[in-house]
C-alpha cells in the first residue's frame, strides 16, 4: 500500500501500525514504538486518499472487524488493539 | 506552547487555548469533565481543530471520519458514546472528557475498547415512534443523543440546554 510508512529500527518481526493522524492512542503507540526502538510500519488511515481508502480499511478490518484505531498487527499473526502499553511491551521486549 | 502557527495545520497556538477554555467551561458548567491532564487535552483539542478545518465538524480525532456529515453525526465531539463510556470506563473513547474519579486521581484514563457500532444501527425509534400506544400524547418527546435530555415539543431545540449539542443531534425518542 502507498500510504505506508516505514520506521527503521530492531528487527522484531514485522510490524504493522493502523493509525489515524490525530489520534491520540495512535500517537502514545508510535511513541512507544520509537522508545522501544523497533522497526515498524505505519499507515495514518485519515490521510489516505480516498479512493485508495476503501482498500486499507478493508485490510484494516480483516485484522480488526471494528476497524479501530491503533491497530497493531505483528508478523501478519497476532493484533493488539488500542493503545496497550504492558501488551505492546510483552510481545515486543521478548 | 509553540508561539507560532503549526507549518502544516496552520493552527494558531491561542485557537487551541481558546477553544480548551471554552469546552472546559463549558464542561464543568454541564457535570462533565475534561482530561486534568492539560498537554494531552490540548493536543486532541488541537485535533479537534484540524478536523473542524477538514470536514467543517470537529469529529473525534480517534476516529475514522467519511467526510460526510451524516453519517459521522454520531462521532461528532462530544460523541453520542460518550457518557455510556464514562459509565463504564471513566473516559470517553478519546480521553477528551473523563469521570470525577479521574479528574480526583482516583482512576486512570486509558485507552478503552470501540462502542460505536460497525454498521450504522437502523433508526428503531423513529419506525417504532408511530406504533407505540404513547403516540397519542398531543406533543412529540425529542431526546438529545448526546447526554440524554427529554423535552416534548413540536420540534428539538436548536442548541440543547443541557449539554450544547446542536439540534441535528436530537432524535424523536416517543
Amino acid at each position: 500500500m502507498s500510504a505506508t510508512k516505514h520506521v527503521s529500527g530492531a528487527d522484531k518481526g514485522k510490524l504493522l501500525l493502523f493509525a489515524l493522524s490525530t489520534c491520540i492512542w495512535c500517537k502514545k503507540t508510535k511513541k512507544l514504538l520509537e522508545a522501544l526502538g523497533v522497526d515498524y510500519y505505519y499507515i495514518d488511515v485519515d490521510l489516505v486518499p480516498h479512493d485508495e481508502r476503501d482498500e486499507v480499511v478493508a485490510e484494516l478490518k480483516s485484522w480488526n472487524p471494528q476497524s479501530s484505531f491503533p491497530t497493531l498487527v505483528i508478523n501478519n499473526q497476532k493484533t493488539i488493539i488500542g493503545f496497550n502499553e504492558p501488551q505492546i511491551r510483552t510481545e515486543l521486549e521478548k | 506552547m509553540n508561539s507560532e502557527a503549526d507549518e502544516k495545520t496552520g493552527i494558531q497556538p491561542d485557537e487551541a487555548d481558546l477553544l480548551y477554555q471554552r469546552l472546559n467551561r463549558e464542561a464543568e458548567a454541564t457535570g462533565y469533565h475534561l482530561n486534568p491532564d492539560q498537554e494531552f487535552t490540548l493536543e486532541l483539542v488541537r485535533s479537534l481543530l484540524i478536523n473542524q478545518q477538514r470536514f467543517g465538524y470537529p469529529a473525534c480525532p480517534c476516529r475514522l471520519a467519511s467526510g460526510k456529515k451524516d453519517d459521522d453525526l454520531d462521532i461528532v465531539c462530544p460523541c453520542d458514546y460518550r457518557d455510556q463510556d464514562l459509565n463504564d470506563y471513566s473516559t470517553c473513547y478519546c480521553s477528551l472528557y473523563v469521570s470525577d474519579q479521574v479528574l480526583k486521581g482516583q482512576k486512570i484514563a486509558g485507552s478503552i475498547p470501540e462502542r460505536r457500532p460497525v454498521r450504522k444501527e437502523p433508526k428503531m425509534q423513529e419506525s417504532q415512534a408511530g406504533q407505540n400506544n404513547l403516540s397519542s400524547l398531543p406533543l412529540p418527546v425529542w431526546r438529545c443523543k448526546v447526554c440524554g435530555y427529554l423535552c416534548a415539543r413540536e420540534n428539538p431545540p436548536g442548541v440543547c440546554p443541557i449539554c450544547q449539542a446542536q439540534q441535528e443531534r436530537f432524535e424523536k425518542f416517543i
